[in-house]
């Protein structure tokens, strides 16, 4: 089955129990399929007719989706009608969380991740980056004559923390304090960590509010951008300031799936393998959907074993060949994936100094290796390239000693154990001008720290952060399926449903705090939904802090010139 | 998504042209830059068995600016009017409307007349066309024969042409030394179609504005001349100008609601439009 998914293993399954194949025969194979977003974790009708009728006809099928089917078939995400409340003191110290969302799915909850997944996010994550004693969450689930929806990138995040921080700005203005001045007041404190203290049952191993405010806080230079937003409203110019914290949930344990009974791996393997040539071979159960993932598995086996990057090739996407794993979402590949390659890279790095000692009659503990070649540990001097420890390995084993064995493949494999999620953290700004006649909203420009632990490849986790929150503004200013009263959707193509373009991005600033979790070698923790999950939080927020002095208020998304016209009464 | 498949001609000559469409009536479809065509095409909204690409056909392009008019080839692109130094003095409505179309590579293949003959009540040239009062230059087999802009929009997508006519080129009377043009739409994205424009030309007079002209795109079927608000605005100094046009504006004006935006809004839209556009034309 060649297949354009970002969860290939767990294809297979499907593909076998429902076809009545046996697994073994089953073999899907994806390749850089491109931009996924969780829209290809799903199993979908039309693929699984296309594999039926493969079964029955004997013969190979193609089917490919034109964009209007896409755009109807295709999972959609994102309704929800909340209300949230929320209590503080005075003096301003959030006290509790009240929360009612009424989510409506479509007409069946999407197999085998569920639709509910959504809704639950919002109901266990908002209010999430503050302290607080008392939570109360309620969730309906309905269903509709529109298309499914399901898991979408920061699934329920943009959501959650929009809510929450629309709510947290909302008190702080109740109470007349700065916005940022009530976050710092209610940020968990870094040092307060593991963090347990929730009532809704989130558990935190560290995380870095704090210097992720104060950083946001100099990088875009708040209090000159709040005395230049005072001076313009008094020439009429209506600029807005929006903050937003957030958490992610990334790394997942098998509490998201495995333990609601789905087949779906919570563990994901990395086999490394030493060729003769001296080249390196990684196979991985994470798939790559243009996120960068074999690019750092190269690098994270490259440096694990030795190599310069020319050395490794990376094989991922294809059941036939790669370890057993989960596949991309919930920002797993590196955390998971790459602790996996990492401890095969070092297992397979103190094999190959095995064969090294064994070729060299050296002792193994004063080898190295450095650059293709095994070296002297002391003296860096090159003792034997890998090329030639390969030919010997596999082509002359009988000039080693006796009884010996070289192990030049090693498969690890990883799976969090100590807490059922690693939870990121960040903070982003906002900075946007309303035009009160027009109702429009320009963007001008956006702040993001984050703390992904580990930062693998400063360049990939800066353009995740990126993309993911052009994805936010998005979400925030333009995307929406229209659906007519009888349920046609009715901007199904790419001229009538608007995604952000670059001709509407502002400058995009992204920094970094690292706090690498300690459950892994690695220490990285996900990056993939960070944007997405705060940019839409922050530009509401940016919207209604420019809306404030006019007594207007935004609060449907995405904000559209109609909406912000209504809320300001003009219409 | 893909057309359905299409025969493809390309005469080098009107007459040949006139041959095929005449031979194909209604299964032929004249192509120019395929900006609009082609996509609906690939929509399956219309499915031609002929194609006559008349890009071919010489004389059809180009921009000529003599002392009383200006006329431009139906072939001439999108990009070439914005790009024009002799277009842009004489008439500044043009280039100013130009950059609100699509984007670089459409404006590069998209045509002059293409945008007429297509229609779209959205599109930048029918406004343009229809304040400046210009004339389309129409070709037949048995000759030429000129119609008004502001004659020529008959309703969504339709026009005066007749099956087997083509547009050549356009005329456009100058509006004379010292008027000024302002040309503002409002869209979501660079390069959408607008949600509201209006295209405004005044000739300024001491203080106040005369010969005001003002069209409007995404407002109705067609592009809609405002002859209520020109009337209000007439002689007036610009910000008396645009406060009197903008009341009378609701009787020119009957927009219906698009996909994202209601009725009203847009109403509300078309008068602060016509507010900045007045305003801009002051000296
Ligand atoms: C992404 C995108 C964004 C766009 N945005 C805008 C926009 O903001 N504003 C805007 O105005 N346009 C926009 N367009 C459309 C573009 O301007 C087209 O170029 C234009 O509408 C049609 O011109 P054309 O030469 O491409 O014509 P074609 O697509 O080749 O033809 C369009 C129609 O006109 C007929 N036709 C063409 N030439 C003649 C002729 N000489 N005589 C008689 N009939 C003729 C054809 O038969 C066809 O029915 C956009 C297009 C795209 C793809």
């Amino acid at each position: 089955m060649y297949h354009s998914t970002q969860a290939p293993h767990m294809m297979q399954d499907v593909f076998a129990r429902h076809l009545g194949i046996p697994e073994a025969n089953v073999r899907v194979v994806c390749k850089d399929v491109g931009g996924s977003f969780g829209i290809k974790v799903h199993v979908y009708a039309d693929e699984m007719a296309t594999a039926a009728i493969s079964v029955m006809l004997r013969r190979p099928v193609k089917f490919v989706a034109d964009r209007l089917e896409s755009f109807l078939t295709d999972i959609h995400a994102r309704e929800h009608d909340v209300t949230v409340r929320l209590a503080c003191t005075k003096a301003g110290d959030i006290v509790g969380f009240d929360l009612d969302d009424l989510t409506a799915i479509g007409p069946y909850s999407v197999y085998p991740r569920t639709s509910g997944i959504e809704g639950n996010q919002v109901v266990n994550l908002t209010g999430g980056p503050y302290r607080h004693k008392h939570y109360r969450a309620k969730m309906h689930v309905v269903f509709t004559n529109k298309n499914v929806t399901c898991q979408y990138r920061a699934v329920g995040h943009p959501i959650a923390m929009a809510l929450t921080e629309a709510i947290v700005d909302r008190a702080a203005a109740e109470i007349g304090m700065d916005p940022a001045e009530f976050r710092r007041r209610n940020l968990i404190p870094d040092d307060a960590y593991p963090y347990t203290a929730f009532p809704s049952g989130l558990k935190f191993e560290r995380l870095s509010h704090h210097q992720c405010l104060d950083k946001l806080l100099a990088l875009m230079d708040y209090r000159r951008l709040r005395a230049e937003q005072a001076a313009l409203r008094k020439q009429g110019v209506h600029r807005g300031i929006g903050l937003a914290a957030m958490i992610e949930v990334t790394n997942p344990s098998p509490a998201f799936y495995g333990v609601g009974g789905a087949r779906i791996s919570a563990q994901d393997g990395a086999t490394l393998r030493l060729e003769p040539t001296g080249m390196l071979t990684v196979m991985c159960g994470v798939t790559e959907q243009g996120q960068g993932t074999d690019g750092i598995f190269a690098q994270i086996a490259a440096s694990a074993v030795g190599l310069t990057l020319d050395k490794v090739r990376v094989i991922t996407g294809d059941t036939g060949v790669t370890p057993y794993g989960g596949g991309t979402w919930a920002s797993r590949g590196a955390g998971i994936g790459g602790e996996a390659v990492l401890q095969a890279g070092r297992a397979l790095r103190s094999n190959i100094l095995d064969v090294a000692a064994a070729i060299l009659s050296a002792d193994k503990a004063a080898l190295d290796i450095v650059g293709n070649e095994v070296v002297s540990r002391l003296t860096l001097e090159s003792k034997l390239p890998l090329a030639e420890l390969g030919r010997v390995a596999y082509f002359r084993p009988d000039t080693l000693p006796p009884k010996f064995q070289s192990e030049l493949t090693v498969t690890r494999h990883y799976t969090p154990r100590e807490y059922p999620f690693t939870f990121t953290n960040g903070i982003q700004a906002s900075l946007v001008e309303v035009d009160p006649d027009t109702g429009f909203v320009k963007l001008l420009k956006h702040w993001c720290v984050e703390d992904c632990g580990t930062v693998i490849n400063p360049m990939l986790v800066d353009e995740q952060i990126r993309g993911g929150i052009v994805q936010g503004i998005g979400a925030a200013l333009f995307e929406e399926c229209l659906y007519g009263p009888d349920g046609q959707l009715l901007n199904g193509n790419m001229a009538d449903y608007l995604v952000p373009m670059c001709g509407e991005m502002p400058d995009i600033v992204v920094a970094h705090v690292e706090t690498p979790t300690k459950q892994s070698a690695l220490g990285a923790k996900g990056v993939g939904e960070a944007g997405t999950a705060g940019a839409p939080g922050a530009v509401m927020n940016a919207i209604n802090d420019a809306l404030a002095p006019l007594g207007a208020r935004v609060t449907a998304q995405p904000a559209t010139p109609d909406r912000v016209l209504k809320a300001l009464g003009k219409v | 998504m893909k057309p359905p498949s299409f025969a493809y001609a390309r005469p080098g000559s009107l007459a040949e042209a006139f041959d095929l469409l005449e031979r194909h009536g209604e299964d032929a479809k004249v192509l120019a830059g395929g900006q609009s065509l082609i996509a609906t095409l690939n929509m399956r909204l219309s499915s031609p068995a002929l194609l006559v690409d008349i890009t071919a056909v010489p004389g059809l392009a180009g921009i000529a600016v003599a002392k009383d008019k200006a006329r431009i080839g139906a072939l001439t692109t999108h990009r070439a009017i914005e790009r024009s130094a002799e277009l842009g003095a004489a008439l500044p409505l043009l280039a100013q409307a130009a950059r609100h179309i699509g984007h670089v590579a459409i404006r590069n293949l998209g045509t002059f007349g293409g945008s007429l003959a297509m229609a779209d009540p959205a599109a930048e040239w029918p406004a343009c066309c229809v304040a400046l009062d210009a004339e389309l230059v129409v070709a037949r087999r048995a000759g030429e024969r000129r119609v008004r802009a502001r004659e020529f929009f008959k309703g969504l997508y339709e026009t005066d042409l007749a099956p087997g006519e083509l547009v050549t080129a356009v005329e456009i009377p100058l509006p004379g030394r010292g008027h000024r043009a302002s040309f503002i739409e409002l869209a979501r994205r660079v390069g959408d179609y607008a949600i509201v424009g209006v295209a405004a030309l005044a000739r300024p007079k001491g203080e106040t504005l005369e010969d005001v002209r003002l069209a409007y795109l995404g407002v109705g079927p067609t592009p809609a001349l405002a002859p209520h608000a020109m009337a209000a605005a007439e002689g007036k100094p610009a910000a008396g100008a645009a406060a009197a046009a903008q009341a009378a504006l609701d009787r020119d004006l009957k927009p219906a609601a698009d996909l994202h935006t209601s009725a009203a809004a847009k109403m509300h839209l078309a008068r602060v439009l016509t507010g900045r556009a007045l305003r801009a034309l002051a000296p």
